[in-house]
């Protein structure tokens, strides 16, 4: 069957089989940022934005991202790696396998609520699982994000 | 995972009927839950052209169609001034935000699973399915339903004045709820919906005579707590055993009813 989407800003047009997950579709046009870290729709290492709302990729038919704007950590790079490096800096993660999905959710809340308290943090990220770290650094690398981006995002 | 040969986004609910009558033939919803298991299929039969992902709200009540997702409910304003919050309450801690972008509520219901925050939190409100073929039949009726291959066109949840609130217990956050608990008081009445007993949810009805009025409301959301915990039926699984759940239930519900208790 016929595809055509926006991803990261570039338009595709492709043939597909009707099965094919939005994961598998992604990582074969290039975007390996996208993983699949559980078979159960727990983990959130897939997710991608679909209009602007992130969604888990390996529990999406492609077939349903016609006519859609698909964007992945590839299409956000300066974004992420503005606020990577506040999560880089408090040494938060180990094996880092988990960074992708975490980075995209956290950009999504931010773009959803600028301003999260650390409940409206926790909840939002709940679903992003990370089997290194304890979730601590990754929350003070968020806060300390955030505080810099109040006071003007000046270095 | 499923396998298939074919995707089809219907463009009339006539047509998804038609071919949702074939076994080999499979309705997705956010399609979450079918894609756990395996099977391979014919035709998966899509509604996403329908316009069903909308939450109408009029004067009478809210007609959410099949299609909503669970995070569109969570955030919805209407529905949460209704229920006091009840609604996200019920919601907020299944997985995570991606999850609930794709989960919509009709796969959610259709499926009538025993772990339903959902299903639980809508028994205890006056709350209808619309059937495509079937019509519209009281909630707690279709959830003791046996299962037929129609489709789930809309819930209608009337805007009868009340109280709600909704507790539930998980052993980890984003875990299956170990028990759920919702409680509601509208036409004169305690209506106690209990979930992850672990079977499927199952509504009390207790008008507040066959309790006594002369009670405080503290000592009478014990009470409530402790019947409901005499008259639903709760099991064991790998998540708690019965006699755990027996005691969830006079607590969970002892908390809602005080969130639920007219001033
Ligand atoms: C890992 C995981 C964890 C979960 N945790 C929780 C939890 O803690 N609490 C909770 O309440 N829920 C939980 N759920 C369930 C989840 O919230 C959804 O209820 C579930 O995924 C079904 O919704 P869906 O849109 O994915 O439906 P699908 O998987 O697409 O469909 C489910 C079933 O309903 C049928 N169906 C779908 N739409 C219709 C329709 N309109 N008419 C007729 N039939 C239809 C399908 O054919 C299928 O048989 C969990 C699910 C998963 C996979
Ligand atoms: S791969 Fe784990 S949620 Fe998608
Ligand atoms: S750092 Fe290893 S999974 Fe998160």
């Amino acid at each position: 069957m016929q595809l055509t989407l926006n991803l990261n800003g570039t338009p595709l047009h492709e043939e597909i089989a009707p099965d094919t997950l939005l994961l598998d579709f992604l990582r074969a046009h290039g975007c390996k940022s996208v993983k699949r870290g559980c078979e159960t729709s727990n983990c959130g290492l897939c997710t991608v934005f679909l209009d602007g709302r992130p969604i888990l990729s390996c529990s999406f038919l492609a077939a349903r991202a016609d006519g859609h704007e698909v964007t992945t950590l590839e299409g956000l790079q300066e974004e992420a790696r503005e606020f990577a490096a506040f999560i880089a800096d408090q040494g938060a993660e180990q094996c880092g396998f988990c960074n992708p999905g975490f980075v995209m959710n956290a950009l999504a809340l931010f773009r959803e609520n600028p301003d999260p308290d650390e409940e409206e943090i926790k909840e939002y990220l709940a679903g992003n699982l990370c089997r290194c770290s304890g979730y601590e650094g990754q929350l003070r690398g968020i806060c300390s994000f955030l505080k810099w981006k109040k006071q003007g995002g000046r270095p | 995972m499923f396998t298939c040969k074919e995707y089809r986004k219907v463009e009339t609910l006539e047509e998804a009927w038609q071919l949702n009558q074939k076994k080999s033939n499979l309705l997705i919803g956010g399609m979450l839950w079918v894609k756990m298991g395996h099977r391979n299929v014919q035709t998966v039969i899509d509604l996403t052209g329908l316009e069903l992902n909308k939450i109408e709200e009029n004067e009478q009540e809210f007609q959410i169609g099949c299609m909503t997702t669970l995070r569109q409910m969570e955030e919805h304003e209407g529905l949460n001034s209704y229920t006091n919050g009840a609604i996200r309450e019920s919601i907020r801690h299944i997985v995570g935000v991606q999850f609930r972008n794709g989960a919509t509520v009709g796969g959610s219901i259709f499926g009538r699973f025993g772990f339903s925050d959902i299903l639980t939190m809508l028994l205890a409100m006056d709350s209808f399915v619309e059937l495509y073929k079937g019509g519209l039949i009281p909630l707690n009726e279709f959830v003791n339903r046996r299962r037929d291959r129609d489709i789930l066109v809309r819930i209608i949840i009337r805007k009868t004045p009340g109280t709600f609130a909704y507790h539930s217990a998980r052993n980890a956050r984003t875990d299956f709820p170990t028990l759920a608990a919702a409680v509601s008081y509208y036409n004169e009445a305690w209506h106690v919906s209990i979930g992850a007993r672990p079977g499927r949810a199952m509504l009390l009805t207790v008008k507040e005579e066959s309790t006594n009025a002369e009670k405080s409301r503290e000592e009478f959301a014990k009470s409530l707590g402790e019947y409901t915990a005499e008259h639903i039926p709760v099991g064991t699984n790998l998540r708690g055993s019965a006699a755990y759940r027996r005691q969830l239930i006079k607590v969970l519900v002892k908390r809602a009813c005080l969130e639920a208790s007219p001033e």
